[in-house]
């Protein structure tokens, strides 16, 4: 750890786990959507469901999903905040079986329309893990921008993505696929060390066999 | 590189000549890629937030859960009545640890050190030493840098979570980084701040952590207060030339195994300790 992990982060009480973790949930979520938020269903599981009214979980993740930061001090008037900007929020509870017991089901919509499901954990401190994104498992913790590419599981697409970053001199820090079943739907994940150009996502939407693009940013707003 | 033991930064303080809180910042120079300008700049931002955070304590915020708040306001009020037992500066280290962590749970925005339910040990007891000592604010960032190092440590030999090692990780933990903070501001040497630590720590051995309801609040906000005190305590011995019969690296290692020892009930879970007990059960 380094020493502004020891003192520090600046962040909104009480809870590096519930509240600063579910204000980066919410904020990561956001980004992955890439649009602004239209609507958004927030169901809790576990810890999160059992103590986070206490912890003003609720608040954290609407203010992450509004684009605050876990040290904004508007956090705790989230929810009026959302209100005001005719965003629908609504609460409920999930059960999310393997998952952390600090976690949260998101289903986003986008005033574009754009629709996007995520699973979010804090697994300790203020870290997250983003554990799901439209029912296939991920793994990443929005500390490095990351590509996440829906696609057909045909042969090639990879290479696409790969060729695309090796072209725009993008380096990967790490990388992880997934598929529901073979010929199925299928998720790559990548880590990356720097970010991608706009035209290059736009470019990778483009693709046959490719259906969804999402792209977190660690630019700010 | 983080340091994993005290002996090797007072080792890498002596053979360089060069003061601890150097050799910690000169560490995080090296690990973040930053200059020392940036470094010391940040660590002043964290200075700024907890005065801030100070500053700002509203008596009439409540949590969410009802149980904290205004406790704060009662201890400013007992500061200023002359009648007290204890002297000002103690007096003022207790009101500003209890308003820290009543701001921490009143969703205020407060600085975690090493945690945000420990927010409270560290600035209680630096705020008031920069207030009431009228001390130069660069010595106070040079003392962070003290106990973040000191925190390093703590992380790397043993654990700085509740949910790891129990509330000797967290208050305990704040309690040692703050005691070695304020023996360097008290001018003790490298020995004497390590003694402080060492002590401070081991006041704090085998604390659980069995917060009523799941929430950083009961018993946390008044623990940040005996954290602090403890802190004082410790350093003060240290500067009496009191030495800890076990060194600190010790120490720090025997907080981590009695944090392994400590059952899974007793470590932020809420299944037992002050949790459960009849009065705590109403919140749950």
């Amino acid at each position: 750890m380094n020493i502004f992990e020891i003192i520090g982060p600046v962040m909104v009480g009480p809870s590096s786990s519930h509240t600063a973790g579910a204000v980066k949930i919410g904020y990561a979520s956001r980004k992955l959507l890439g649009e602004e938020l239209k609507a958004a269903e927030i169901l809790l599981h576990g810890s999160f469901l059992a103590t986070g009214k206490g912890h003003g979980t609720n608040f954290a993740l609407v203010a992450g999903l509004l684009g605050m930061k876990e040290d904004n001090p508007l956090i705790p008037e989230s929810l009026q905040l959302a209100k005001e900007l005719g965003i629908e929020i609504k609460f409920g509870s999930a059960v999310l079986k393997d998952y952390h017991p600090n976690s949260v089901l998101l289903n986003l919509t986008g005033t574009n329309g754009r629709k996007l499901q995520v699973i979010g954990e804090s697994v300790g401190g203020s870290i997250i893990n983003i554990a799901s994104i439209d029912g296939l498992r991920t793994n990443f913790s929005g500390e490095n921008p990351t590509l996440i590419v829906h696609n057909k599981d045909q042969p090639g697409h990879v290479s696409e993505v790969t060729s695309m970053l090796a072209h725009k001199s993008v380096n990967i820090a790490a990388m992880q696929l997934y598929r529901a079943k073979r010929g199925g739907d299928a998720v790559m994940v990548l880590e990356l060390d720097s970010e991608i150009p706009e035209e290059a996502l736009h470019w990778l939407t483009k693709l046959e066999g490719v259906e969804k693009v999402t792209y977190y940013s660690c630019t700010e707003d | 590189m983080a340091f994993s033991k005290i002996s090797e930064i007072i080792e890498a303080s002596q053979t360089r000549n060069i003061q601890l809180w150097k050799v910690i910042l000169d560490d995080d120079i090296q690990e973040r890629k930053v200059t020392e300008k940036e470094s010391f700049s940040r660590m002043e931002k964290m200075l700024d937030a907890m005065l801030e955070a100070d500053k700002k304590y509203n008596p009439d915020l409540r949590s969410q859960s009802g149980l904290s708040g205004g406790d704060g306001a009662k201890l400013e009020v007992f500061r200023k009545n002359e009648n007290r037992l204890i002297g000002t500066f103690l007096a003022m280290v207790m009101e500003k640890a209890v308003k820290m962590a009543e701001s921490n749970a009143c969703m205020g925005r407060i600085v975690a050190a090493p945690t945000a339910g420990s927010c409270g040990v560290i600035p209680a007891v630096l705020l008031t030493y920069l207030e009431e000592k009228k001390v130069e604010k660069n010595r106070v960032v040079e003392a962070l840098f003290i106990a973040a190092g000191i925190g390093q440590v703590i992380a790397e030999t043993a654990s700085i979570s509740g949910a790891e090692g129990g509330c000797q990780a967290e208050i305990g933990s704040a309690s040692s980084m703050a005691a070695a903070a304020l023996t360097y501001l008290e001018n003790g040497n490298n020995e004497q701040i390590a003694n402080a630590a060492a002590l401070a720590m081991k006041n704090m051995l085998g604390l659980t952590c069995d917060p009523v309801a799941g929430l950083v609040e009961v018993p946390c906000i008044k623990r940040n207060v005996s954290g602090a005190v403890n802190a004082i305590v410790s350093s003060q011995m240290a500067m009496a030339g009191i030495k800890s019969a076990i060194p600190v690296d010790e120490v720090f290692e025997t907080m981590g195994r009695i944090g392994k020892l400590i059952p899974a009930c007793l470590k932020e879970t809420s299944l037992e300790g002050l949790a459960k007990a009849p009065s705590a059960l109403v919140f749950s």
